[in-house]
């Protein structure tokens, strides 16, 4: 049955701009539209208004890319589990609902548009160190030279399919990153390949994260709870291992 | 202008090594003094950038993405192809090249597509020493699975998220360069034209998506890796932001543009649900190695099923028609896409279509499950004859392979696959036309070059799975590098390239018109309204199927369309803000230019090849009787548009296709 339902959105025409939330209606949504479909109807319904549609991001609209965002009914990525936004269906709500939808919030995300943030601070973490020094030739040893134990292959896939949403660090109440910090750091950590250069990778990449402005891990859980790839918090845990053993040799 | 494909001389085995021996090389303290300019950061883009700015140039990248992490390239799912051999099945860079060849039908260049199999191997060594986490056997060793239309297991993947893992590394390499300060990114930047100074490309103008700013960029040479034009069909698997604007600019700066009308259909996506549909979801081709393609043999169960009556797994295995299986039973349901798809659409089009909108096949695992059910209860020493526990086991197997495919699928659909067939259709999902390129990579415009999906040269007239990653990387890390620097070698005294000069004026002046054009208009129609219009049009007349009728109306009703696009099109907002629409309404204008180029090259192409399909070319009588009828007396041969005005006015010119090394031959899968 389609959906007749109430939307309280954040509008913010800039980064400068005050900001408030604005009430809309939109009428005769299938439960089989994504989410974003049923913006895509409001956007069209205000621009043929001549009003301004609401800016927010998207692109792969399949849930790999991490470029959407949204803070729905409170929750990152709204309430169904193991999904992004664009992969969630509006056979979550109901006819008459109202649902609130504002931007990922935190210091080190500023807003730049509605529901646009600026998330290049999570970019800057990983120049600092989230990658293999390797020349990119093609003149490295045989991919099976060094044979990986499955178990810590198929971790280290885990861990690497962080899709740098954002939604761990809107979910946390204090922004803390460690859950996407943790999961590159992971990933290198878990594999022969990262060893050589571990000890300078999880300083440089803690120093950046702590220099965006990102707030400190406390052990609520709530960014496992809510990332649409099931990022484990065990990634946290191998990253503060891996920071303790840096520091100490540091 | 001739058009010259620059392949070396000699044996083709020898040709990418004896041209690496003699190409002029750039000495590492010029290279400090020259700047390249790379659009887009997919696998192609994001790899060149990397490894052009490793070598120490100095790079400029762009995205329109927020970052370059986002390209669309992330979306690819089974997996990459490299000739490793590491299944002693037979493999080797000529059974790869081979393949390649066959499976592009014969429309490709084989110098080009051996130089890609030769280095697809190390592509493979590289990525592992990157750290991509590549799916891997109890021993530790890397895991192979086999994909459509060859008979060996090369395609190297990580689960259902191989293009993820390949562009993270990318994305690393260049994240390494970035903190080096060798390459300058700028995201949430949107190419609008490309700037030719004496005759070679040397800037580009683009527009911060953010502030709207335009900004003249200057370079020595300019990388266009900026994907696919599948968006052209609205619905595609392509992201919302892909788009041809890049390439398009290029061609109307002198870039020819070749085979528009190759157009790859995948025939295993997620159905059309309804109006609101605003773009296609791929499942992997990986999936059928494990699942069997049918519908119903009787009619009266195909509206049983529809009706809802009949629950899809009740019905008896003979009632139903595994149709690849039974049309082409050499390679089952591995057939090449292009086939698949037609075959698909036949039995639909027949009405044996399984959903409500009568266009959907199911994609049925229930005997994989079987199967490895039993498999692993036998290698765990447990009862194989439990019916529960092995279906548990084996759901288990699958979900290992291909689980998150599985979960997409059920918040898609609302159906759990692993107890009921997937419904699968065919959607667009890659372009193998786009900017034409010598071997260089090189465009018809000196120091434009074009890499990865955007450029037209390896897949001939279909591609076959996991060849995409692979010919993108291989474009970005290991040609391009080498055949630039051949180029750049003329540049090592040129100086910085200055951007006040009238020509940078003239371009950034064009680009400007056009956009306050768009907020200026008080249309009355959105941009997507076009949008949806032009993808109608394609589908229904350019689409899996092609006839003379079809293609002459889908050229006029594009040109009318673009003539009420201009009148009507409405705008909101400014220049100078984040305006999505904007962007939308520059993509949507080269679309619909494009569309008719496209329709155009396949009215002119009166053949059948790869995914060119064209209904007065086709087998008459014989075992391959309707099959696809292809012409190589008149038809082997390059398509490649030059731009002269109006898409109906552009002059075609032809490079002729040799085939030394592989015989031409009907493809045939049966």
């Amino acid at each position: 049955m389609n959906m007749n339902l109430t939307l309280k959105i954040w509008r913010q025409k800039n980064a400068s701009d005050k900001g408030s939330m604005v009430d809309y209606k939109v009428s005769d949504i299938s439960p089989d539209m994504s989410f974003l479909e049923m913006l895509d109807v409001l956007n069209e319904q205000l621009i043929n208004n001549n009003e301004e549609p609401v800016a927010f991001d998207h692109d792969c609209r399949e849930g790999i890319c991490g470029m959407c965002s949204l803070y729905i009914n409170g929750e990152a990525h709204g309430p169904d589990r193991g999904v992004t936004t664009c992969q969630l269906h509006m056979r979550m709500f109901k006819d008459g609902d109202t649902i609130t939808i504002e931007p990922f919030r935190a210091t080190a995300f500023p807003v730049v548009k509605d529901l646009i943030v600026d998330r290049s601070s999570f970019d800057r973490i990983q120049h600092a160190g989230g990658f293999i020094s390797v020349n990119t030739s093609g003149n490295t040893i045989d991919a099976n030279a060094i044979p990986v134990n499955k178990h810590d292959a198929d971790t280290a896939f885990e861990a690497a399919t962080c899709i740098g949403c954002g939604a761990c660090v809107a979910s946390c109440k204090n922004s803390s990153a460690m859950l996407f910090v943790g999961a590159k750091v992971s990933q290198f950590a878990l594999l022969p390949q990262g060893q050589v250069e571990a000890t300078d990778r999880v300083l440089n990449m803690v120093k950046q994260m702590d220099e965006e402005g990102f707030g400190n891990c406390t052990n609520t859980g709530a960014c496992e709870v809510e990332c649409p790839k099931g990022i484990s918090l065990e990634n946290i845990a191998r990253m503060n291992r891996e920071y303790l053993a840096a520091s100490l040799k540091g | 202008m001739s058009l010259d494909s620059k392949v070396p001389q000699g044996p083709i085995k020898d040709k990418w090594t004896d041209y690496k021996n003699h190409i002029d090389l750039v000495n590492p303290a010029n290279k400090r003094n020259i700047d390249v300019i790379v659009v887009g950061t997919g696998l192609a883009g994001g790899s060149a950038a990397a490894t052009l700015a490793e070598l120490g140039y100095n790079v400029k990248a762009f995205c329109f993405q927020d970052s370059p992490r986002r390209a669309h390239s992330i979306a690819a799912q089974g997996g990459i192809n490299a000739a490793k051999n590491y299944q002693g099945d037979g493999d080797s860079t000529y059974r790869l090249f081979y393949d390649t060849v066959k499976g592009g039908d014969y429309r490709s260049r084989e110098a080009n597509v051996y130089r890609l199999a030769e280095v697809s191997a190390n592509i493979i060594d590289q990525c592992v020493a990157q750290g991509v986490p590549f799916a891997r056997e109890y021993g530790g060793l890397l895991d192979n699975r086999s994909f459509g239309g060859v008979l060996v297991s090369r395609t190297f993947y990580a689960a259902g998220q191989t293009g993820q893992q390949l562009l993270l590394g990318a994305y690393s390499a260049m994240n390494r360069q970035i903190g080096r300060g060798k390459i300058k990114m700028y995201n949430r930047h949107e190419m609008l034209d490309v700037v030719k100074v004496d005759g070679k490309a040397r800037g580009i103008i683009t527009r911060n998506l953010i502030t709207g700013e335009i900004e003249r960029h200057s370079a020595h040479a300019v990388v266009l890796g900026t994907g696919g034009y599948g968006n052209v069909f609205f619905l595609s698997t392509n992201a919302m932001g892909s788009n041809v604007t890049a390439a398009w600019k290029a061609h109307k700066r002198g870039a020819y543009f070749a085979n528009p009308c190759y157009t790859q259909i995948h025939p295993t996506c997620i159905p059309v649900s309804g109006d609101h549909q605003s773009k296609l979801t791929l499942m992997s081709e990986s999936l059928r190695n494990d699942g069997r393609i049918w519908v119903p043999k009787h009619m009266k169960d195909v509206e049983a099923i529809k009706a809802g009556t009949l629950k899809p797994k009740d019905l008896a295995e003979e009632d139903r028609d595994y149709y690849l299986e039974r049309r082409y039973p050499a390679f089952g349901n591995l057939v090449p896409r292009d086939v698949a798809s037609r075959a698909a659409k036949e039995r639909c089009d027949a009405g044996f279509g399984v959903n409500a909108t009568g266009e959907a096949v199911f994609l049925d695992f229930a005997s994989a499950i079987q199967r490895y059910g039993k498999e692993t209860a036998h290698v765990k020493g447990l009862n194989e004859n439990d019916a529960a526990l092995v279906k548990k086991l084996g759901q288990e197997v699958i979900k290992n392979k291909y689980g998150n495919l599985f979960q997409m699928y059920e918040k898609i659909v609302d159906q759990d696959p692993y107890n009921t067939p997937m419904m699968i259709y065919p959607a667009v999902h890659y372009t193998m036309g786009g900017v034409w390129v010598d071997y260089n990579l090189m465009t018809t415009v000196p120091g434009l070059y074009c890499i990865g999906e955007a450029n037209f040269s390896d897949h001939g007239a279909n591609r076959l799975g996991a060849s995409a990653l692979m010919q993108g990387l291989a474009d970005g890390y290991f040609v391009l590098p080498y055949t630039i620097g051949d180029y750049l070698s003329d540049d090592i005294r040129t100086g910085p390239i200055a951007t006040d000069t009238k020509e940078f004026e003239e371009a950034e002046k064009e680009v400007k018109e056009k956009l306050n054009f768009f907020v200026t208009n008080e249309g009355k129609h959105s941009v997507d309204y076009f949008h949806k219009k032009l993808g109608k049009i394609m589908w229904n007349k350019v689409g899996m199927s092609r006839n003379v009728k079809g293609l002459t109306e889908a050229i006029a009703e594009i040109k009318e369309l673009r003539a009420q696009f201009w009148k009507e099109v409405k705008v909101p907002g400014t220049n100078e803000e984040y305006n999505e629409e904007l962007a939308k309404a520059g993509r949507v204008a080269d679309f619909l230019e494009l569309g008719e180029l496209f329709a155009k090259d396949a009215l002119n192409r009166e053949e059948s090849c790869g995914g060119h399909f064209r209904e007065d070319s086709v087998e008459l009588d014989g075992e391959q009787k309707g099959e696809a009828l292809r012409n190589d007396k008149d038809f082997a041969y390059v398509a490649a548009w030059e731009y002269k005005g109006e898409p109906s006015d552009a002059v075609l010119h032809k490079e002729q296709l040799e085939f030394k090394d592989i015989e031409l031959k009907q493809r045939s899968y049966k």
